[in-house]
């Protein structure tokens, strides 16, 4: 329940500043491993979409256990 | 120097100039996306700029305000009761983050900084009023927009980190998997196509 008050009293738009920063990281680290545009883009969408699901994943775990103390 | 990078998709052999790689890599630092830049590698030039500058500034711009003075969050300071280990992070966005060396330099010498921006704040209050509010007065105002301005500004130094090794050695090369490899040869054999990879068939 800790968590969930936490995130409610920061509010959960703070979550929002989490994705400028995903997206300059997926493409940045994109652009590291490729010379190709599109497959830059490829590979930063790839990114994102493993970041955000990772996060998301933590989230779930660290409020199931939460729920469970 | 040149190398040349293999790209797994479209198995085609591209070969990038790096011309000086050291001196590319220093310029990648000084401004992010300016090794690029002398290289010709315009894309991912403009990529660095706008990715890692815009992260830098809006950084710059949550950890500050005009009650506290703009610019507050980066700033260098070895003080004991201070010492900023985020600066080591974000210097290596380069020539963004210098104004705050030479602010730390010109306060530890006992002159007055060139305005708040990017000067390191007083640790007592009315320590030195020209100096602006106290670390712990800013933290009070900004609260986790200070902490947000932190992270967006080290994040930024930490990813302009990557883009000079980019400059320097060119993009990793996506390794490919040995079972991968095995597959492709076992497949060409059932095939019967050995035009590209069994030097033994075609010496044969």
């Amino acid at each position: 329940m800790t968590d969930f008050l936490l995130l409610a009293s920061n509010g959960p738009h703070d979550l929002w500043y989490a994705l400028p920063l995903i997206v300059a990281v997926s493409l940045v680290y994109a652009a590291t491993r490729h010379e190709d545009t599109r497959l830059i883009l490829v590979h930063a969408v790839r990114t994102l979409v493993w970041i955000v699901g990772f996060m998301a994943v933590v989230f779930v775990l660290l409020s199931l256990l939460t729920w469970l103390a | 120097m040149t190398t040349e990078q293999t790209d797994t998709k479209s198995e085609q052999i591209e070969t990038i100039n790096l011309k000086d790689p050291i001196f590319a890599a220093f310029l990648a630092w000084l401004i992010p996306g300016l090794g690029h830049l002398y290289q010709g590698r315009f894309a991912k030039a403009i990529l660095f700029f706008v990715c890692i500058m815009s992260t830098f500034v809006y950084g710059l711009y949550l950890g500050g305000d005009s009650s506290v003075g703009w610019g507050r969050v980066v700033y260098a300071s070895w003080r004991p009761e201070d010492r900023r280990l985020y600066y080591l992070c974000q210097i290596g966005v380069g020539l963004p983050a210098l104004p705050a060396l030479v602010q730390a330099v010109r306060v530890r010498g006992g002159k007055e900084p060139f305005g708040l921006f990017m000067a390191p704040p007083p640790l007592v209050e009315g320590d030195d009023p020209d100096r602006g509010p106290t670390v712990d007065a800013i933290h009070r105002r900004l609260a986790r927009y200070f902490q947000l301005g932190e992270i967006y500004t080290s994040v930024a130094g930490l990813l302009n980190v990557l883009a000079m090794l980019d400059a320097w050695a060119g993009p990793v090369a996506p390794v490919k998997r040995e079972d991968e490899e095995e597959e492709k040869a076992k497949d060409r054999k059932t095939s019967g196509d050995w035009s590209e990879t069994d030097t033994t068939r075609k010496d044969a």
